[in-house]
């Protein structure tokens, strides 16, 4: 399980998380959802142990702030918002990055398996720099699928942490996408996803933790918190939630809806 | 999301053909170095050379001296700081993220000549017995020293809080660069006549004049820097997507950049220790390889040693037959060839190098 306490995270003299509360587990997806600026990639960056944090963060047994970067590798991947690559790598080249030592052996079979699991099969041989901005972000994502294959490894579950996973991609990737983080989960892996796409979380999380300004407005199932009243305060703009249960839960602001009919 | 099987070969997988470039250098090192040991002013020929590898005693006393006291250390030394230079140049531009990056661009080089000009300008001033102390290598040990304390400097002022920046590095090197360049302007400025010709050719860079004490001296430190190379392959792979996610897949960085850095300082303060300032080594070099196949370090490492050995060889070759009898220092035939080179190599690849 994954149980952030108390994190607070200063920018400078700025305080960017105040005393943030984070739980998530095994089996199921955690969606962080927010405004920008409001701190989510913060969040993520001291969940992972890359941004200096006040207070607790334990992954599985681990303490984030203490743990070796290859033991934290070892069971958990980091997709991060985004990734400039320095030198002309194919993309096969890319996602073997994402492999440990001991498993180059049996790489191109995981390589080619993490590449047809993201949809992008025949692009081995394509230079990174050359794809479109949402082919790069699926072959990170393969990256980051071929560090932590299997949801669970000796009966330890793996987490996968995505930064706005499917920012650059269109709805038949997004679904993908999502789906992917969906089947790891189900396999017994934890996901902690940061979305934009209110929707698409509504469709995917397990849990939804809601920030604005630095503060958790509250960490619950996406119907208690995918509300007209917490997303109207939280994006500070008319939200409205439709749940009609034929059609399920969608989510537009409110004016938009408003001006169109 | 089970069965792991290894799979056909995959299209965008250069491994291969690293590897086979890597016999292919080898081979082409091998003659570099037979063209070394038979080139040279005093007539001795490839094939008595050739020869003498395997049957020393046929040769005269004076072509033994010739072949295994002046062409044997230069070639050992050419293959030294060509590998030094090279892999220096590699690990940079990983450690930089950027393939313009080089040891030249972090100060390393400038610290290391202006601790050479110093000696040279300066050493006159010193007691005999000091002189006499240091002797002949009052100037590589200050170039070894200038270049070090130039790599600290620049550690100290780029690292805060355990953690490197890298931009920051590079913009500090670029400072100390500039500043080691003021004070060897200072100190030309009050050499004698005969100082700023030794200054001058010293500069230029030059692997003539090599002795097996001079490539002892230099040898330790070369070699140890290049044994370290292969522990960075992987972290600088991984660097290429930046340290943060560098660390997210479990390499860790801070450590890899210490190693990186003092790699970097150590190959190259001997080298340009004992061979002054020869350029364009360190970039022409990786970028070629780069090229050919890809810059996955497990690979680019080891070709960039064996090309920079060989190339090196080459250039010496050069720098000693083309206005024979006598010779061109070694700096400006890497110059000459390798700057419109690499000027070449940057206008073929303007897309890739805007990064
Ligand atoms: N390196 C930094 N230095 C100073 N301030 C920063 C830094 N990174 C982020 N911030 C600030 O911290 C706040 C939170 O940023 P964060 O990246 O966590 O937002 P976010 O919720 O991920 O937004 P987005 O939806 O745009 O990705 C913002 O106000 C941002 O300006
Ligand atoms: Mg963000």
């Amino acid at each position: 399980m994954l149980d952030a306490r108390q994190i607070t995270v200063d920018y400078g003299r700025t305080r960017i998380l105040h005393a943030v509360d984070f739980t998530a587990w095994p089996g199921r997806v955690v969606a962080i959802v927010g405004p920008n600026g409001s701190g989510k990639t913060t969040l993520m960056r001291a969940l992972t142990g890359e941004a200096e944090y006040g207070g607790q963060v334990t992954l599985s047994g681990h303490d984030i702030a203490a743990a070796k970067p290859w033991d934290l590798a070892a069971i958990r991947g980091v997709l991060p918002q985004a990734t400039p690559l320095a030198f002309p790598f194919t993309v096969v080249e890319v996602v073997r990055l994402g492999l440990s030592r001991g498993v180059a052996a049996a790489d191109t079979g995981l390589i080619g398996q993490a590449l047809a699991r993201v949809g992008l099969s025949g692009f081995e041989g394509r230079f990174y720099q050359e794809l479109s901005g949402g082919e790069q972000q699926r072959v990170q994502l393969a990256r980051v699928l071929a560090q932590v294959w299997q949801p669970v490894e000796n009966g330890t579950p793996r987490w996968l942490f995505l930064d706005e996973p499917v920012s650059a991609l269109d709805i038949g990737h997004q679904l993908q996408v999502m789906q992917i983080a969906r089947d790891y989960a189900d396999a017994g892996g934890g996901v902690v996803a940061v979305m934009h796409d209110l929707n698409l979380t509504a469709i995917f999380a397990d849990q939804v933790a809601l920030i604005s300004r630095g503060h958790i407005l509250g960490q619950a199932a996406p119907a208690d918190i995918l509300r007209d009243d917490l997303l109207s305060r939280a994006y500070d703009c008319a939200v409205r939630v439709n749940t009609a249960p034929a059609s399920g839960t969608f989510i537009l602001p409110h004016a938009a809806r408003m001006a169109a009919e | 999301m089970q069965d792991i099987e290894a799979a056909a070969h995959l299209p965008g997988d250069r491994s291969r053909q690293a590897r086979a470039l890597s016999g292919l250098l080898l081979v082409l090192l091998g003659f570099a170095a037979l063209l070394s040991l038979g080139t040279g002013a005093s007539g001795v020929s490839l094939g008595a050379a050739a020869k003498s590898l395997v049957t020393a005693q046929e040769l005269s006393p004076r072509d033994r001296i010739v072949l295994f006291d002046i062409r044997l250390p230069r070639m050992v030394m050419g293959v030294l700081v060509g590998a030094a230079l090279a892999v220096s140049g590699a690990v940079m531009q990983g450690l930089f993220r950027n393939p313009l990056a080089d040891p030249g661009l972090v100060g390393v080089s400038a610290g290391a000549g202006l601790g050479a000009i110093t000696a040279i300008v300066l050493g006159g001033l010193l007691p005999a017995s000091a002189a006499a102390l240091f002797g002949y290598y009052l100037v590589p040990v200050a170039a070894f020293f200038g270049g070090w304390a130039t790599t600290l400097i620049l550690y100290r002022v780029s690292t805060r809080r355990g953690r490197t920046s890298v931009a920051t590095m590079l913009l500090a090197g670029i400072a100390l660069g500039a500043l080691a360049g003021a004070v060897q302007g200072i100190l030309v400025y009050v050499a004698d006549d005969a100082q700023l010709r030794t200054l001058t050719f010293w500069g230029m860079g030059s692997v003539a004049g090599a002795t097996w004490s001079k490539v002892l001296a230099a040898a330790p430190l070369i070699c140890l820097a290049l044994a370290t190379a292969p522990f960075l392959a992987r972290g600088l792979n991984a660097l290429a997507l930046g340290e943060a996610a560098a660390a997210h897949i479990g390499i860790p960085v801070q450590r890899l950049k210490n190693t990186a850095i003092l790699m970097v300082a150590g190959a190259v303060g001997a080298a340009v220790a004992v061979s002054g300032g020869i350029g364009f080594v360190g970039i022409v070099v990786p970028h070629l390889l780069r090229l050919v196949v890809g810059p996955d370090h497990r690979f680019l490492l080891l070709n960039s040693a064996l090309l920079g050995a060989a190339l090196l060889l080459c250039a010496d070759v050069i720098s000693r037959t083309i206005i024979a009898p006598a010779e061109l220092p070694i700096g400006i035939v890497t110059a000459v060839l390798g700057g419109p080179f690499f000027l070449w190599i940057l206008l073929r690849q303007r897309g890739l190098l805007d990064m």
